[in-house]
């Protein structure tokens, strides 16, 4: 029998283990690290309408249904056929069940006021009806549901606890692995009669609060004798299918993270970031006051992710789904078609509808059934309206855990009510994202415009520049903001900031040309001058050369003329020379 | 082990003042085994030639106990005169086992 549950265990343990029976009940074996301890019997106890039977009901039914293990259902409570229409609800078919030999359910009726107590008693009958039961079908699987009816039908408490006693042995001795439930005492007391006393393997303790108005439920392993167990308060979730818990903080920080990149849908965004857009498996905030668009943020992320074919899963708060559809065609950002293509799915639900715990099952549990890529959830701070700021953000904190060990994106929204920005940290979940978005409003010359700008993004190079965000018919962008000599221009303002360069620019241009053509012309002149000048020069020169060939050809004629003379003197002029050598 | 006493005797009476007894037991155990000894002296005594008795072995037949709705062990079930009542234990408390069959003490 061991054997064949460690085989349906989800996890495996390397070292010795108490041999316990997976309930099969959603998110309780995770805390309990594989189910209840077989063959011994657990208490479950706690308050009227706090979910006792159907737990133990659960455990039976998916004992049958998932680990073909009969079981045997003890009802003081309630009749068979109230019980088996009670959870017609939540799928379980009783009727058919019994017919198939796998489950019996024994209704004991027991009335004090038809009982006269004569004498020395046993409650043999009830060993003989549980032990017929068990052997009729094999039953491996037992639940008491309540046994301490027993003490308000019988008055000989002695006898009563001698045979409670006697029946969590016999329990033990035939093997089966039961749950006895209890309805929580006064004072210190877990149940009434303090069964605790006789069922001390394992204890759950059930809650029901009422906090604002809003039910949770919750569960606690109070002891579990020999195992190792999840001690915090778990939230659960009665719905259509059954009890789910959610075992939120056994989760470590061990996740794997990717490098991989996804879009957000706006070009210029993923430009700011890196070139890329955030981290797969990330988380994004993105927060601004009212009016600013992180709705429009959000739908195009959610345009994007379904285009590149994945799945996404929008939480919506606020809007009801039609409502964000009808929007977001305005900026021409078709959701319609992937809600269609089952790629987009909304969640539309008030907050108010249950409390946080119950909020985070819920989504848990759509979650796991549509395995999306990225997770919405529009308006985070919707949610302050059911539990104060530290509960929000502890259960984000638990939302963000389990997304990113499912590797899912998720982008939440929330809006700031105040405009200084750095003061309101958005519930305190800034500190928990990867990327903080921040679209805010700038209120400038008469006019309201959007900035955007990141205020971080984990591991990645980011633009620290203020962004024009700008919503449009063809969809969102984001544009430079101006930085003119006054500072930043954003809006009517920078355009006409352009406008006015433009025109300057034109001026200039003008200006430039007639400065050229001056200069032009005063080059003319100059070069007209210096051609004057030059041919003035030519003159004197040639003035200068005629002198100089004058001066020669008179210098020469002068010579022919002297020794021609003295020619005519007969001197001899080489002769005088040579004598002079 | 079924005993049954019938007894329809001199004093001509209705049916319908017959009391209709059945003793649930667990063999010879000895609450059960005193439940009927104290049972048949009380029987005798006081509803002499105007019950009739049926005493059943549980082990015997399991499937009773379900159907009957036994919980504590012995017990009496008053099937007639109405109200249905239940008598558990060992009879030993002879006014409690009176009171329950609806019987004054003195007659």
């Amino acid at each position: 029998m061991t054997n064949h549950h460690h085989k349906n265990k989800k996890t495996v343990f390397n070292y010795p283990q108490i041999p316990k029976t997976p309930t099969g009940i959603n998110g309780l074996d995770e805390i309990t690290e594989g189910g209840i301890p077989t063959g011994r019997p657990t208490l479950i106890c706690g308050g009227a309408g706090c979910g006792k039977t159907l737990m133990s009901l659960e455990f039976i039914v998916r004992g049958i249904t998932q680990f073909n293990e009969p079981g045997v259902f003890m009802a003081f409570e309630e009749k068979t056929a109230e019980l088996a229409m009670n959870v017609t609800s939540l799928g379980f078919d009783l009727v058919k069940l019994q017919e198939e030999k796998k489950l019996k359910l024994d209704y004991v009726h027991i009335d004090r006021s038809e009982i006269e107590e004569t004498g020395e008693y046993d409650l043999e009958g009830l060993f003989i009806r549980l032990g017929f039961a068990i052997d009729s079908i094999g039953a491996k699987r037992v639940v008491l549901d309540t046994i301490e009816s027993l003490f308000s039908g019988l008055t000989n408490q002695g006898i009563l606890r001698a045979e409670l006693r006697r029946l969590f042995t016999w329990l033990k001795e035939k093997g089966v692995t039961a749950i006895i439930t209890g309805e929580r005492g006064e004072g210190n007391t877990f149940t009434r009669q303090g069964l605790e006393e006789y069922v001390s393997d394992c204890v759950i303790l059930l809650d029901h609060r009422v906090i604002n108005q809003i039910s949770t439920r919750r569960l606690r392993v109070l002891k579990y004798r020999g195992s190792l167990h999840g001690t915090n308060e778990y939230p659960f979730l009665i719905d259509e299918d059954g009890i789910s818990v959610l075992p939120v903080t056994s989760l470590k920080l061990e996740k794997e993270v990717s490098t991989d990149r996804i879009s957000s849908g706006i070009p210029a965004l993923d430009k700011m970031l890196d070139k890329k857009g955030f981290f797969k498996g990330g988380s994004v905030l993105v927060s601004g006051t009212a009016g600013t668009g992180k709705t429009s943020i959000a739908a195009c992320f959610a345009n994007e992710t379904c285009k590149q074919q994945k799945r996404c899963l929008y939480f919506a708060f606020e809007e009801s789904p039609k409502q964000i559809i009808r929007n977001m065609k305005s900026i021409s950002v078709d959701l319609q078609q992937h809600v269609d293509d089952e790629l987009l799915m909304f969640h539309a639900s008030r907050p108010t509808l249950y409390g946080l715990e119950q909020h985070l099952v819920a989504m848990y549990k759509i979650i796991q059934s549509f395995k999306p890529d990225v997770v919405i959830l529009d308006p985070i701070t919707n949610l302050v309206t059911i539990g104060s700021v530290s509960e929000v953000k502890a259960m984000l904190i638990r939302l963000i855990d389990f997304l990113q060990e499912e590797q899912i994106t998720v982008m939440f929204t929330a809006l700031t009510l105040n405009s200084v920005v750095s003061e309101q940290t958005d519930e305190g979940v800034s500190s928990l994202v990867d990327t903080w978005l921040l679209v805010r409003d700038i209120e400038f010359n008469g006019e309201r415009n959007r900035g955007m700008y990141i205020m971080k993004s984990r591991g990645m190079k980011h633009s620290n520049q203020v962004r024009e965000f700008i919503i449009t018919d063809k969809g969102i962008d984001l544009v430079d903001v101006y930085l003119g000599p006054d500072g930043v221009l954003i809006g009517s303002a920078r355009e006409a900031q352009k406008l006015q360069e433009k025109t300057g620019e034109v001026l200039r241009t003008n200006a430039l040309s007639m400065k050229d053509r001056e200069i032009d012309r005063k080059r003319k002149v100059l070069q007209a001058k210096i051609a004057s000048l030059q041919s003035e020069f030519e003159s004197a020169e040639e003035e200068l050369n005629r002198i100089s060939i004058e001066e020669e050809l008179v210098k020469k004629i002068t010579e022919n003329n002297r020794s021609a003379l003295t020619k005519l003197r007969r001197g001899d002029v080489h002769n005088e020379n040579n004598n002079g050598i | 082990m079924i005993e049954q006493h019938r007894v329809t005797e001199e004093n001509n009476l209705v049916s319908e003042d017959i009391y209709r007894l059945r003793l649930f037991v667990t063999g010879a155990t000895p609450n059960s085994s005193r439940a009927i000894s104290n049972l048949k002296d009380i029987c005798e005594t006081y509803l002499k030639g105007r019950y009739e008795l049926e005493i059943i072995d549980v082990y015997q037949q399991p499937l009773i106990v379900e159907n009957e709705q036994i919980i504590a062990l012995p017990v009496l079930i008053k099937k007639f005169p109405f109200p249905e009542r239940r008598l558990i234990g060992d009879m030993s408390d002879l006014n409690k086992v009176l009171k329950g069959l609806s019987i004054a003490a003195n007659t």
